[in-house]
């Protein structure tokens, strides 16, 4: 075949896969066939790694083919056996090794020295920056949720510190451009932009760690784009800018959901935020599994509020098994959702589909807010902030205007908790001190086995 | 350099940005809450595609220091296409109504 007609090939393979990757995004945007979307994308990649195998002029055939070996088994492998819980870090690792791939490109396109113009140079170190920040970031988030290095790094001056060495990068990434230097200089680059990823990340507490991540993933999508304008691959342009597009509004919901700016979590602790909010006064009523049981058994309208307190419990499966038993007495159940709730948004509805809860008795925020007033039972089990009704009622207290569940509109809350702490945000929790409040004290998976006992022995 | 059969150059790249751009908003601006954390998965797939521009520049790389880093390259690229895919589908597949279970 002339080269002609195998570039012919490759670029038509390219829009094929181009056109596969936005199908199947599409797809993935509703649960019915989202499933489908995924494995077209995956047929998309597959067609775009095998041609380039037919690009003219490569060679390096042994290594490449070593290294998507390597990569590809060990990815497979660490992916298979991830824990449902700990999904959020795997993404931000396989993140990371995205945006240190579009940083190697441009590493080798800014050492080869070649000059291509203007352009593509300026492309090629913006590329190249993101990319390894993405890199560098990404592994200290993983390194964080995975729980290697729990605690939240701060000295003063630490933003002045994180500003020069942007500047430093903005330099230096100038003078690569003017003056085509390949080099040492080039070294410099790169390390700077790693040390930034990780001094902007190190700071971040663990709670805002998802809109991080989700940032990132945007960031390396943007990287990808850009080092496909340099090597005038537009299916890397059109892939990485749909993700950065996607990515950036993926983030702002996340932010809005957690009622955090981006700037506030980019450039501020969690714990900062020392407004202590008004007192709760009032006292916290316990109460035994046994009475829940028959409560719930007997109700017309259960509404179950799960938090990330239960998927660490690993109460899921049990709690799923109550549900059950509850639909066959015809008590109407639904589960109530909060953005936020999990690590992540939409975390809780995968660790629910985990335990088998069918979608569509899974409700959003807004779908099932104006649900509980006429709920008899709001069983809220793990989560602790996002049922706080200061959100609403309190301008003083740090989460107030944080869209929250309305699960104190219940005629009766039960609140399956540890012990008396405070949420992640360590404010005290108004509802508990409801006067239809009834706290059930115990580890999730104990108390829901219990309810089952309670509720089966009726 | 090889002779390429297709230029993308100021304005049309900037054409296909803009275009692009706007895909993925409204892709992800009609997805319910319930795909977020697997829709970020997927989107963190897609941009696996650099493991295609990781091959070329490791086709193309001659000293040993660019053949490292193509290595390198090549190696986290395919790291983010495979990884990526697995946990999506992991993901995706455990979602299901109740009309598709038997109990």
């Amino acid at each position: 075949m002339n080269i002609m007609n195998l570039q012919l090939v490759i670029h038509t393979s390219y829009f094929i896969a181009a056109i596969l990757f936005i199908f199947g995004l599409q797809r993935m945007s509703s649960p019915v066939t989202a499933r489908n979307g995924i494995v077209w994308a995956g047929a998309g990649m597959v067609l775009a790694t095998l041609v380039t195998f037919l690009y003219p002029g490569m060679s390096n055939f042994i290594l490449m083919i070593v290294a998507i070996g390597l990569g590809g088994v060990i990815a497979w492998i660490s992916g298979k056996k991830v824990e449902m819980t700990d999904m959020p870090q795997m993404i931000a690792l396989y993140n990371g090794m995205g945006g240190g791939a579009a940083a190697a490109i441009a590493a080798i396109e800014l050492f080869s020295g070649k000059d291509h113009g203007l352009t593509f140079a300026i492309l090629a170190i913006l590329g190249g920056f993101i990319g390894a920040v993405s890199f560098s970031g990404s592994l200290v988030a993983f390194a964080k949720l995975q729980g290697f290095k729990n605690t939240t790094f701060r000295f003063p001056g630490q933003q002045t510190l994180n500003f020069i060495v942007l500047i430093a990068i903005f330099a230096v990434g100038a003078y690569i451009t003017i003056q085509h230097s390949s080099g040492n200089i080039v070294s410099i680059f790169f390390l700077l932009a790693l040390i930034l990823g990780i001094t902007m990340t190190v700071p971040i507490g663990g709670a805002d760690m998802p809109v991080v991540i989700s940032l990132y993933n945007a960031f390396t999508g943007l990287a990808v784009a850009f080092e496909g304008f340099v090597q005038q691959n537009p299916a890397m342009i059109i892939a990485g800018t749909v993700v950065g597009a996607a990515g950036s509004l993926l983030t702002q919901l996340m932010a809005k959901a957690m009622n955090r700016s981006l700037a506030h979590v980019l450039f501020s602790g969690f714990g900062e935020t020392t407004a202590e909010g008004s007192e709760v006064t009032g006292s916290m009523k316990p109460i035994d599994a046994t009475d829940v049981g028959v409560m719930m058994a007997f109700a017309n309208k259960v509404l179950i509020v799960p938090g990330y307190g239960m998927a660490v419990a690993q109460a899921q499966h049990k709690v799923w098994e109550l549900t059950q038993l509850l639909i066959e007495r015809d008590v109407d159940v639904k589960f109530a959702i909060h953005p936020v709730a999990g690590r992540m948004p939409g975390h809780m509805n995968v660790l629910l589909a985990e335990a088998g809860v069918p979608y569509d008795i899974i409700y959003d925020e807004n779908e099932i807010n104006s649900e509980f007033e006429s709920a008899d039972v709001a069983l809220i089990i793990g989560a602790n902030d996002v049922v706080n009704p200061v959100a609403r009622t309190d301008p003083s207290s740090p989460i107030y205007g944080m869209p929250i569940l309305n699960a104190d509109y219940a005629k009766n809350v039960i609140v399956v908790k540890r012990g008396q702490g405070a949420g992640f945000s360590g404010i005290e929790n108004a509802l508990f001190f409801l006067d239809q409040t009834r706290m059930l004290y115990g580890d999730g998976q104990e108390m829901a086995s219990e309810l089952i006992q309670s509720v089966k022995s009726i | 350099m090889i002779e390429q059969i297709i230029q993308i150059d100021g304005f049309i790249a900037l054409y296909i940005f803009m275009l692009a751009a706007f895909v993925g908003y409204e892709i992800i601006g009609k997805v319910p809450a319930i795909l977020h954390t697997p829709l970020m998965s997927g989107s963190n797939f897609i941009h696996g595609i650099v493991l295609v521009g990781a091959m070329i520049a490791l086709g193309q790389a001659e000293t040993e220091l660019e053949k490292i880093i193509g290595f390198l390259g090549v190696f986290l690229g395919a790291g983010n296409a495979v990884g990526g895919y697995v946990v999506t589908e992991r993901m995706l597949e455990m979602f299901k109504s109740s009309k598709d279970k038997k109990s």
